[in-house]
């Protein structure tokens, strides 16, 4: 387990590394425009070329690489080429509210889709239809086109809710609360959908399987069988979808909080990239792919324990 | 037959299955196996799970690794050959698995699985058209079973087919990897009179594997029986299975059983007998 | 043999059978029918409408609809129905760029990887997983900030960031086909690499792939639409998700804006979704009948003998002993299909097994021997049903019985021992704990208790190192073992009748003895009744006192082994031991030269 464990390590890594030459490389492919995108148009020739000696775009591509990823490594991320502000600095407080949003999601979501998964592989009938009929929405219709939806209909028609902004939950966790339901209802429904249908289609074919039987021939109750052999069966393939869906959940919760106007990565993002600000585009991809890569591992840890089968592979 | 040189030759050979991991050691499914076969004979070729059984038959076809040996095939060296060389092979050395399932593409008909390999040596498509037809006679499927998916025939049609398609350029040796053991009993009983027939006929060889003695015993001029890729004993088919001197193939000769009480209770008591030998001999 | 006629329905997967069944299915005919209607709006719609989708008329700013705009004017006083038009066009192409970037990289990366395991594979795997971790819309903002707001750019990139989607799908499907003995059989016949991809492989992965496309289409759209929405596109061209934009920022004003590019996108994404999940069905459906099939011995007697058969063997003299345990009278096995056919797999079934008594069932496959093993511990598969019929037990039928009582039965009165010994052990759980459970629950030992017992099981049926197998996982011990676990299972919770199915059918021969061994000691010490299914008249003789030899789901013929196997009565039995190969001449024929391969 350990092994596993330090392997899935390692190679989480090495992924996070590759990421982020590749990103850094791309990124400054075309950064000539910047001293002047940051300047605008009457700046002289020597205050551009000031500007670029001060960002750093005067020296070669490799070894501002290097020295990039050498502050990374001790937690800086350098600074904003337009606010001078620290990219830690710039991300830190947006980053909790993104945070919070998906991790309000998943749990949600989570709750829900396994007791409609689980209700509808054992008992069908019309939370089978209501599973699926969930299913289509959550797959056909995109995240910010729910929140539109549903910022139209409660709180522009009925008033219900507050259409836009955050409160933190320091400062009333009932306005927090009504601030994140409309977001958290958007993001989780195609995140539900989907593992219900994960859950109730892997119970179904466990419930199948010879071991199921055998567990019968012993005279173990139905209920002990399903709750405690055929759920956690079921359970790796319902994790696997959730890693799938995590990236998804993150690129729909930029857009969704632009719906909200919550003080998200979403808005950081836009901003930066619309001007062009590197460093701080630099460092959201960073951050969010090493969300990302630790949400796997943590996942591909949990299904070992689940499955010990899986450490073979 | 033992005075030509033979049709088949594998001599030492060694065939390694490369590790997962960077650390571990290469698996070992054949350790210095040489057998030979002559035309127009069988050899049967009798194992367990994990004797390297179909590893050797794989080798022959070129299906597994080879790290050291050789195999000559009518006087050429065949292990390393390249899909060109193996395509010209074709014609005289085919296939029959085990799994009457899996060794058809389900969504071909089987005219155009029969069609593959004459298509492959370049005959034309009315000539295929008519060698399919014939082949089909050959294995007793009707005519029309050209124009039809193997899921609609039954395990012993689809193994038929399967042989068919073996058959398709009259090769000169066929291995057949389990053919029979996915069969019920009496359906067993004509795929491998069909097998018979054939040679009769045709004058081809077999390497025939299989774990069931009995049915090696029944096609097979010589055995030879493999155990954790080894070859531990080889002669004449009723003499190996019938009186076999390794403790090997003693034990498997008296672990299957006979379908008579009696019998059967006799030789239970002779190989628990010979159990209680060998566990005194280790001591 | 069994059913041969070829089921229509069951065609296996091409192109064509896809494309059939889904004409069939209402609602997938109806989103087919969308998606043109879709199409062909913008293709030809802006030639169709007089208005410039970024020609402003103060007139017409909010304007309801009207016969010069069908749909109104928005809030700039452009014609609402001609952005539409324009907005469906510049849509759908960016979504066709993303599917069409991602299908050939993915497709193509896929096709090598899965068949070529290599550096390549290796290589092209890593890249996957890279891409994975992104986030497309944050990759695509960042994107944005290189080469500016171009939608065109935008939505190739969004094409590599989708191709991992394919990539995977079809490195796994090629990965299955590549190891399927048919390719080995091509191989053999030196088709080359191209050829066998071309034929074998293609054939396989094509609907697969037809159906990701619809799915990776929806997310094209969507992110497409969700990056417009945010305003960092291209603000020229009008699309979906820039008239949603436009619309959202004068929400208090006119929030009826939102409706039309918003049921756009849901329509056609809905309509994407549902034509993908009726494929998905009918490929589902045609997978599953291919492999219950391949599935030895499920339920397969045949529903057209019925007629034939209606003669029946008169004399079905079942003695049925004063001291019979389980005495199974007249017992009728059905299964319902989908279509709600009902087919009877066990006709009119009669034998008893009595306390201390070994009785074979013997057939080949199909015969519905299985079947009535599992009719007396009430264990069919689903859609099978006791029709008809008794299963006496202890003055009680266990056919009528309540699922509660038949719980207690099972285990502690009537056990079971399975075929496969790997698939019947719960791949989660230690072996120790799978013994351990049933001894609990319906024992009601202490945990230590269980546990002590556990390994004196374990110790009992020859495991060599019991603690160690007791904390093992199922994938760590070797089949024959995971069989002797198996029978400690069985016999754990003390029961009379053990229901042994094929117990050894799975094992080499040399296992195959020391598990009968194994089973005959059980029996003896405990003095089992055992109802065992086979289809080897050795082992039938090896253990068996008596013996009902089973063909298409009735019993020819019952009696004491000796008899049976020397001196059978129905010719059913005869030709099934002349088929036997112990004692034949070797290389002589065994059939009158095997006429007829059509009745198999």
């Amino acid at each position: 387990m350990l092994r596993f464990v330090v392997r899935r390590g390692i190679s989480a890594a090495l992924l996070l590394a590759g990421i982020t030459v590749l990103t850094f490389f791309l990124l400054n492919l075309f950064s000539s425009e910047v001293p002047r995108r940051i300047l605008g148009e009457a700046a002289g020739p020597e205050q551009l070329t000031l500007k670029a000696q001060e960002i750093g775009l005067d020296r070669p591509l490799v070894e501002r690489f290097i020295d990039w990823a050498g502050r990374a490594i001790q937690g800086d991320l350098g600074r904003s080429w337009f606010t001078g502000e620290t990219v830690v600095q710039a991300l830190g407080s947006r980053l909790t509210v993104t945070l919070t949003l998906i991790v309000c999601t998943i749990v949600v979501a989570g709750v829900i889709a396994v007791v409609l998964g689980i209700a509808s592989a054992v008992r069908g009938g019309w939370v089978d239809k209501v599973v699926q009929v969930l299913g289509v929405i959550g797959l056909a219709v995109p995240s910010f086109l729910i929140a539109l939806a549903l910022v139209t209909v409660f709180a522009i028609q009925l008033r219900l809710l507050p259409a836009i902004g955050y409160v933190p939950i320091t400062t009333s966790v009932t306005g927090w609360m009504l601030a994140l339901l409309l977001p958290v209802t958007a993001l989780a429904i195609d995140i539900v959908a989907s593992i219900a249908q994960q859950i109730r289609g892997s119970m179904v074919d466990s419930l199948q399987r010879d071991y199921v039987r055998t567990l019968r021939s012993r005279g173990l109750s139905n209920a002990e069988i399903v709750y405690k052999h055929v759920l956690r069966n079921a359970a790796g393939p319902a994790l696997s979808v959730l890693a799938l869906k995590f990236v998804g959940l993150l690129s729909g919760a930029v857009i969704v909080e632009q719906v909200f106007a919550l003080p998200g990565l979403g808005q950081v993002a836009v901003q930066s990239t619309a001007r062009g600000d590197i460093p701080l585009v630099m460092g959201i991809v960073i951050v969010t792919a090493m969300i990302v890569v630790i949400v796997n591992l943590v996942i591909d840890i949990v299904q070992v324990w689940l499955n010990p089968k899986v450490r073979l592979s | 037959m033992s005075e030509s040189p033979p049709l088949l030759s594998v001599d030492s050979l060694v065939v390694e299955y490369p590790a997962k991991g960077i650390l571990t050691r290469p698996f070992r499914a054949l350790d210095q196996v040489s057998i030979s076969i002559g035309t127009g004979e069988t050899l049967g070729l009798v194992g367990e799970s994990g004797s390297g059984k179909t590893t050797l038959g794989r080798a022959v076809l070129g299906l597994a690794p080879v790290a050291s040996g050789s195999v000559m095939f009518a006087g050429t060296e065949i292990s390393h050959a390249g899909r060109r060389q193996r395509r010209s092979l074709s014609r005289e050395l085919q296939v029959v698995f085990q799994d009457p399932y899996s060794s058809l593409n389900p969504s071909l008909t089987v005219g155009e699985i029969l069609a593959e390999p004459l298509s492959v040596q370049g005959v034309s498509k009315v000539d295929a058209r008519a060698r399919v037809k014939e082949l089909l006679d050959k294995v007793r499927l009707p005519s029309d079973a050209a124009n039809r998916l193997p899921r609609e025939f039954s395990g012993g049609q689809r193994q038929r087919v399967a042989i068919a398609r073996a058959l398709a350029l009259s090769p000169k040796l066929i291995v057949c990897d389990e053919p029979v053991s996915a069969l019920d009993l009496s359906t067993q009983a004509k795929v491998l009179d069909l097998f018979l027939q054939i040679q009769r006929d045709t004058g081809v060889s077999y390497l025939f594997v299989s774990h069931d003695l009995d049915v090696v015993r029944h096609v097979s001029h010589r055995v030879a029986v493999l155990y954790r890729g080894e070859i531990v004993e080889e002669g004449p088919a009723t003499r190996v299975t019938e009186r076999p001197e390794h403790p090997y193939t003693q034990r498997l000769l008296l672990a299957s059983p006979v379908p008579d009480p009696d019998a059967q209770a006799q030789r239970r008591a002779h190989r628990k007998g010979l159990a209680v030998q060998r566990q005194e001999q280790e001591h | 043999m069994t059913t041969l006629e070829a089921n229509n329905s069951l065609l296996p997967m091409g192109q064509g059978s896809l494309w059939k069944r889904v004409k069939r299915d209402p609602l997938a005919l109806m989103s087919l029918g969308l998606l043109v209607f879709v199409a062909l709006a913008a293709v030809l719609g802006p030639f169709l409408v007089p208005h410039d989708p970024n020609q402003a008329s103060l007139g017409s700013v909010l304007a309801p609809p009207s016969a010069e705009h069908l749909l109104g004017g928005d809030t700039a006083g452009r014609d609402i129905l001609a952005r539409l038009l324009y907005a469906s066009r510049y849509s759908l192409l960016g979504a066709l760029i993303a599917l069409g970037t991602a299908l050939i990289l993915g497709v193509t990366g896929g096709l090598i990887a899965g068949y070529y395991p290599g550096w390549f594979d290796g290589v092209s795997s890593w890249l996957t997983d890279l891409i994975m971790a992104l986030p497309g819309v944050i990759v695509l903002l960042a994107a944005r900030a290189v080469i500016g707001p171009s939608m065109w750019w935008s939505m190739f990139i969004f094409g590599i960031i989708l191709a991992p989607s394919f990539f995977r799908l079809v490195r796994s499907l090629v990965h299955g086909v590549r190891d399927e003995l048919y390719v080995d059989a091509a191989k053999v016949s030196g088709v080359s690499d191209f050829s066998i991809v071309f034929r074998h492989v293609l054939t396989v992965v094509r609907a697969p792939i037809i159906i990701q496309m619809s799915m990776v289409s929806v997310i094209a759209i969507a992110v497409q639409a969700g990056l417009e929405f945010l305003g960092v596109g291209d603000m020229t061209i009008p699309t979906w998700g820039s008239m949603l934009n436009e619309a959202y920022s004068k929400i208090y004003i006119a929030p009826q804006g939102l409706i039309w590019p918003g049921a756009m996108i849901a329509i056609t994404c809905s309509a994407l979704v549902l034509l993908a999940s009726a494929m998905r069905d009918a490929l589902e459906r045609s997978r599953g009948a291919s492999r219950s099939r391949r599935r030895k011995r499920g339920p397969a007697a045949g529903n057209t003998r019925l007629t034939s058969t209606s003669v029946s063997e008169s004399t079905r003299s079942v003695e049925t002993p004063e001291s019979s345990a389980l005495e199974v009278i007249d017992l009728q096995v059905a299964y319902d299909d989908e279509a709600g056919r009902i087919t009877t797999v066990v006709h009119d079934v009669s034998f008893s097994v009595a306390r201390g008594e070994v009785v074979g069932l013997i057939g080949e496959s199909g015969s519905g021997k299985t079947q009535t093993a599992f009719s007396a511990l009430r264990l069919l598969p689903a859609g099978g049903s006791i029709i008809r019929g008794q299963v006496r037990w202890k003055g009680r039928d266990l056919a009528a019985l309540s699922e509660k009582d038949m719980e207690g039965i099972r285990g502690t009165q009537i056990a079971y021992v399975p075929q496969e010994p790997m698939s019947n052990l719960d791949p989660s759980f230690t072996i120790g704990s799978q013994l351990m459970t049933p001894l609990r629950r319906r024992l009601g030992l202490s945990r230590a208790d269980a546990r002590a017992r556990s390994l004196d099981l374990l110790d009992r049926v020859g495991i060599p190192n019991p603690k160690r197998t007791f904390e093992a996982y199922p994938h760590e011990v070797s089949g024959g073992m995971a069989q002797r676990i198996l029978i400690a299972g069985a016999v754990s919770c003390d029961p009379e009748l053990l229901i042994a199915d094929e117990p050894t059918s799975s094992l080499d021969v040399t296992v195959q003895a020391d598990v009968l061994d194994l089973l005959r000691d059980l029996q003896q010490e405990r003095n089992l009744g055992i109802l065992l299914v086979t289809h080897s008249f050795g082992v039938v003789a090896d253990i068996c006192d008596r013996v009902a030899v089973m063909q298409q789901g009735r019993i020819v013929e019952d009696g004491p082994v000796r008899t049976i196997l020397r001196r059978p009565a129905h010719d059913y039995t005869r030709s099934l031991l002349a088929a036997m190969l112990q004692g034949r001449e070797p290389l002589s024929m065994l059939t009158d030269t095997g006429e007829e391969g059509t009745h198999e």
